[in-house]
């Protein structure tokens, strides 16, 4: 160890903290230049610690499911009752959805539709939130030769949930629609007016740019569109909700605050990419 | 070197044992605000989740920075603030300066502030909070270049403030007991 004298120490211990915050200053210049050294350190801490996530998660939701469970014993008479109600009504249901499958397939026959091609999927655990105070996103484990690559879409049991923004060794990171970078071209179902879903960090991403005449209707549909070659069509999204500021929003089919699992779609789309995590205009479009 | 072995006076030879001993008791703080950070990262199924671990880590610099300065040098609080960065997905940089800005501002008032009540310490911490949740949302939104929501970062600050007493009374304990150089 060199030896110092005392001043020269208590000089040096001084200088330390200036130092390091310049330091921070410097890191934040770096990662302003070169954002994809960021999204590798971020997604080999991620595939490091996906491994001890996933163990843990299998045991939490053991734990979430056996408290949900005793919480449903406590009112499973009116439950009964509300899901026999509910019975009734989807068996009605059913039958209408049969006789329009039945009669879309006819039609389909009768003009020679093209059938769009079925999409390949894997499954995969959510296994942790990787969003930030100011960033939507979970992170996935899957297996060391998984496949997924980026730009994969996201759906849980009932809607879009998001895109792969990067792919690791051994997990992914979805960014959910609700993120600041998400947009996402959609299709208002009564009108069939396209709009734009724009994530703003809250629970429920707003509409913008929707055509003169074609207001969004409360408790309307939004399904994705296929405009840009982004995303098939008519995946569902969520319903149309007018804030009291009278801003329409859209309350997220799927359910962003507890996913559990998620299918990864690959639909084969080549449009536009999935937004960089890390604000970055894509390098290949410069390329062309 | 250990802050006991500089100081005059009787004590047990520094077997392997004892050595690991005060070792770890020195590690204690960063180890503990680590562990706390992977933590807060794990799937529990809370909404706004990710807005713990920000706090978590805010509280555990602050508390060690006043209370034991030495086991919780600059280069560690850069360290923990880049850990902040890449697991909070903050842009890189901004949660290792406030961190910083944090432990600067607590060590240089500590003379004051560690002989005051917990209520003011936690009043004063509710000040760093505040600053520092500021200070993350404007440096975000320079770095990201545009307008980011205000209800994050005021969350923050509150969840920040509010969790501080339950993870003091711990830290109070440890810092007492099995953080204690002095102990071993």
């Amino acid at each position: 160890m060199i030896r110092l004298s005392i001043q020269a120490r208590q000089a040096l211990a001084k200088l330390t903290l200036p130092v390091l915050i310049a330091a921070s200053f410097g890191l934040m210049l770096l990662g302003k230049a070169d954002t994809l050294l960021a999204e590798h350190a971020r997604m080999a801490l991620a595939d490091a610690l996906a491994p001890i996530y996933t163990a843990i998660s299998g045991p939490l939701a053991h734990m979430r499911d056996t408290v949900a469970g005793a919480t449903d014993l406590w009112d499973i008479q009116a439950e009964n009752v509300h899901l026999r109600d509910e019975n009734v009504e989807l068996r009605r249901w059913q039958s209408i959805a049969l006789a329009l499958d039945a009669e879309n397939r006819r039609l389909k026959a009768e003009l020679h539709w093209i059938p769009d091609p079925a999409p390949s999927y894997v499954t995969a655990r959510v296994v942790a939130d990787a969003g930030g105070i100011y960033a939507k996103a979970v992170l996935l484990a899957v297996g060391p030769n998984h496949g997924i690559r980026k730009g994969e879409i996201a759906l849980d049991e009932s809607g879009l949930v998001g895109r792969i923004t990067e792919v690791g060794a051994r997990s992914a990171r979805v960014l959910l629609i609700t993120d600041l970078n998400s947009r996402i071209p959609v299709i208002l179902e009564n009108s069939r007016a396209h709009a734009i879903l724009v994530g703003t960090n809250g629970p429920q991403p707003k509409l913008l740019y929707w055509p003169e005449g074609s207001v969004p209707q409360e408790g309307e549909r939004v399904v994705t569109s296929a405009e840009a070659g982004a995303f098939p069509a008519n995946l569902p999204v969520g319903v149309v909700h007018y804030t009291s500021g009278n801003v329409p929003e859209v309350n997220p089919a799927a359910m962003l605050n507890g996913l559990e699992m998620v299918r990864i779609f690959n639909y084969d789309v080549s449009g536009v990419g999935a937004p960089e995590a890390a604000r970055r205009v894509p390098r290949e479009r410069w390329d062309h | 070197m250990a802050r006991a072995d500089q100081v005059p006076g009787i004590r047990p030879r520094p077997t392997f044992a004892r050595r690991l001993d005060i070792a770890a008791r020195h590690a204690f703080p960063v180890s503990c605000t680590l562990i706390l950070m992977l933590l807060t990262e794990t799937p529990l199924g809370i909404v706004d989740q990710p807005e713990l671990l920000p706090a978590v880590t805010l509280a555990c610099v602050y508390f060690w920075s006043l209370f034991r300065p030495a086991a919780m040098p600059p280069p560690v609080v850069f360290l923990i603030g880049v850990a902040l960065d890449l697991l909070g997905y903050l842009p890189l940089g901004v949660g290792a300066l406030t961190l910083l800005a944090v432990h600067g501002f607590a060590v240089r008032w500590r003379l004051v502030l560690t002989r005051q009540s917990f209520v003011t310490v936690w009043l004063m911490f509710g000040g760093f909070a505040a600053a520092a949740a500021a200070l993350t949302w404007v440096l975000t939104a320079v770095l990201y270049f545009r307008l980011l929501p205000l209800g994050p970062a005021v969350f923050q600050a509150v969840l920040t403030t509010a969790l501080y007493p339950a993870l003091a009374v711990l830290f109070v304990r440890a810092h007492r007991s099995v953080a204690d150089p002095e102990g071993a």
